[in-house]
């Protein structure tokens, strides 16, 4: 007798289904819960037209027009001055460092030559290592130049208003010609360290639970340190194959340039990796099941990808998520491959984006070995 | 008075609310083989992984090995082989690679000619790179059993060991076993078969977290009073219903072509049984009771408490 198709089978096989979808909770309140708490997250978050860059200005030539230049670029919304620069290196050792986005700098004579007609020049410096973040704030400047002096400019000086009075000249530091690869390729090492070291780790222990091994590892006279340093240590090695590799690729293949110290780089990698492994051996601890360490890992991965300045500007998240970006190692990395490849970052430079990894890594490594139960209670 | 391997008292181990172990106290001395019975979740697991360091005791002290079980699990761990119910050991190793990586964590001088002397004993040498994961059940058992023995410990814990392995095997494992308690090695062994408990030098009998009956096998027989007809014939089974529920009779069981009627009171049993006495096909005889039988009964006491 031929056996159809039937409908009560279907209804026992459902049943069944939605039974062991229930007793699962985590994995249904990840389900639930995880695309709801991300939807407001990235939703509130990203905003790819950043505003208030940080900027710093550099005033050689104090006027009650620099005065008003800097009024504008405050009132265009793009620009928050957040530092004064009092020399052309101390503005260049800011953008090194990060800690400006833009060095806007009003040169000797300004408020001469603007009086003469001679439509002077501000130099606006913008750090083009993410030239998406830069772009919009440039694209104000020229609407800017003509509309900051207009409530200056009355009187016989106001046949200076009817043309630009002064003359914008941006400089892209880094990557002059805005290319996107030089951006993205070395934050792909960040990511993909991420991805996979995270991932590995976090299924080191949940494996040997469901299969069974664990009780046999822990009737052993071997210590959770010595466990967890075992388990971690292999992948510090696949981690640096991975980012040899995408470096290999970002020289050859994408002409990424690399200006400063590749050693320097290798160092802070180490920091980096061993900062995500031990997260992932702390997901380890808690996942009941290798499938739930899938899910903490794609938790932990979405952010590290769109809050971390991997994808969308950093400056241009509101400010609850930059503080929620700077709690992921991957923001700081960011910065550290950025700097050093594009901008030629020193020791020096970089260290505010390295103790922040090295605290990270001591407080996931405290965690996991707390959470390490060296029982099977 | 012989030195004392495990000697633990009064270990209670609760998960929630449920108690699991309840207030039990061993005492083994050295080089003695121990079969621990009980049901299923009645605690058997749960009490040899407080003696091994793999569960803290919620209440309860005492010494394995001298070691202390509460403060000592490490010194514990060194010296005692534990062997898991399910095997436990790594599948995607090789049988080699398996004894290699425990002689390694227990830093066995002259690995390599302990890990070659053990798959000659064992008989694995021409498999010893095949992975652990192929092998049958048996062979697992006994590659399990090698790697607890590895380190050379002085107290071995077994959870059910020969839990689906064949008659074959399981005597050959006990034979090891024997072999290996008279080199002073001291056994604790968990099983549900009523064969290898006879083997055991003393048994101890768990339910619901509790230690109900201990001593050797006659001891344990004996002290639970019990009284046993056999009732042998042609079809004996057929009795079946209109033996149940007859004042005196406690309990029923099937013994091959033999039904093992059992009770306390001698003077009701004789009177259920008497009715078939009468027939010419059944053989009715008083026979000491089988351990199965005392077990059976045990386990009928707790639940009808």
């Amino acid at each position: 007798m031929k056996d159809g198709f039937s409908l009560a089978r279907l209804y026992a096989i459902l049943v069944k289904e939605f039974i062991q979808m229930r007793r699962d909770r985590m994995t249904f309140g990840l389900m639930v819960g995880v695309p709801i708490m991300q939807l407001m997250l990235f939703g509130f978050a990203i905003n790819t037209d950043p505003r208030h860059l940080p900027a710093a200005l550099h005033i050689a030539d104090d006027s009650v027009y620099a005065r008003s230049i800097a009024a504008a670029l405050k009132n265009s919304q793009y620009f928050d001055i957040v530092a004064i620069a009092h020399s052309p290196g101390e503005g260049d050792r800011m953008l090194d460092r990060g800690d400006v986005t833009f060095v806007i700098t009003i040169p000797v004579n300004f408020a001469r030559d603007l009086v003469r007609g001679l439509s002077p020049q501000m130099l606006i410096e913008a750090d083009a290592t993410d030239p998406v973040a830069a772009g919009n704030a440039l694209a104000a400047m020229s609407e800017l130049a003509t509309s900051a002096l207009r409530d200056d400019l009355v009187g016989p000086l106001s046949v200076r208003a009817a043309k630009r009075p002064f003359t914008p000249v941006i400089q892209r530091r880094y990557n002059p010609e805005g290319i996107t690869q030089y951006n993205i390729v070395p934050g792909l090492i960040a990511i993909i360290l991420t991805m996979t070291m995270v991932m590995v780790t976090s299924m080191a222990m949940t494996r040997e639970r469901e299969r069974g091994t664990f009780e046999n590892l822990l009737a052993m006279p071997a210590h959770p340190f010595e466990v967890m340093l075992g388990k971690i240590i292999p992948y510090v090695l696949i981690g640096y194959i991975q980012a040899t590799l995408i470096l290999l690729g970002a020289r050859y293949v994408f002409h990424v340039p690399m200006f400063g110290s590749l050693t320097l780089l290798i160092a802070a990698t180490g920091v980096f990796i061993a900062a995500n492994l031990a997260l992932g051996f702390t997901f380890s601890t808690i996942a009941k099941n290798q499938l739930q360490a899938m899910q903490m890992t794609v938790f932990f991965l979405l952010p590290s990808i769109l809050l971390s300045g991997f994808m969308f500007p950093f400056r241009g998240m509101p400010v609850w998520a930059q503080y929620l970006g700077e709690g992921l190692p991957n923001t700081h990395f960011l910065r550290i491959v950025r700097g050093i490849l594009l901008k030629g970052n020193g020791a020096a430079e970089i260290w505010p984006n390295i103790w922040p990894l090295l605290l990270f890594l001591l407080i996931a490594g405290s965690v996991a070995l707390l959470r390490y139960r060296r029982t099977l209670d | 008075m012989s030195v004392l391997a495990i000697d633990v008292h009064g270990l209670t181990k609760r998960f929630g609310r449920k108690v699991a172990v309840d207030g039990v106290d061993i005492a083994v001395p050295e080089g003695q083989v121990w079969g621990f019975l009980g049901p299923n979740g009645s605690g058997k697991t749960t009490t040899i992984r407080m003696l091994c360091g793999l569960l803290k005791p919620d209440a309860g002290e005492g010494a394995c090995l001298g070691h202390d079980v509460l403060r000592e699990p490490d010194a514990i761990k060194r010296q005692v082989g534990y062997m898991t119910q399910r095997f436990s050991f790594w599948e995607d190793l090789s049988i080699r690679e398996n004894l290699e990586f425990v002689a390694r964590v227990y830093a066995i001088p002259d690995r390599r000619a302990k890990v070659d002397a053990t798959l000659e004993r064992l008989g694995l040498k021409a498999r010893q790179n095949q992975l652990a994961g192929e092998l049958s059940g048996g062979w697992k058992q006994r590659l399990a059993l090698a790697a607890c023995m590895l380190h050379n410990p002085r107290l071995l814990l077994l959870d059910e060991p020969t839990a689906g392995v064949d008659p074959q095997a399981r005597r050959e494992f006990w034979e090891e076993i024997h072999r290996l308690s008279q080199t002073g090695l001291t056994v604790l062994v968990s099983t549900h078969y009523m064969d290898e408990a006879e083997r055991c030098d003393r048994i101890i009998y768990i339910n619901l977290g509790r230690i109900i009956a201990r001593g050797t096998v006659a001891d344990v027989i004996r002290q639970s009073g019990l009284i046993t007809f056999t009732l042998q014939g042609r079809d004996v089974r057929q009795y079946l219903p209109q033996l149940e529920g007859r004042p005196g009779i406690e309990h029923i069981a099937f013994f091959g072509a033999a039904l093992h009627v059992s009770g306390h009171d001698r003077l009701a049993l004789e009177s259920a049984v008497a009715p078939l006495r009468e027939g010419k096909d059944i053989a009715v005889r008083e026979e000491a009771p089988s351990l199965e039988d005392v077990f059976i009964h045990l386990q009928g006491q707790v639940k009808a408490q």
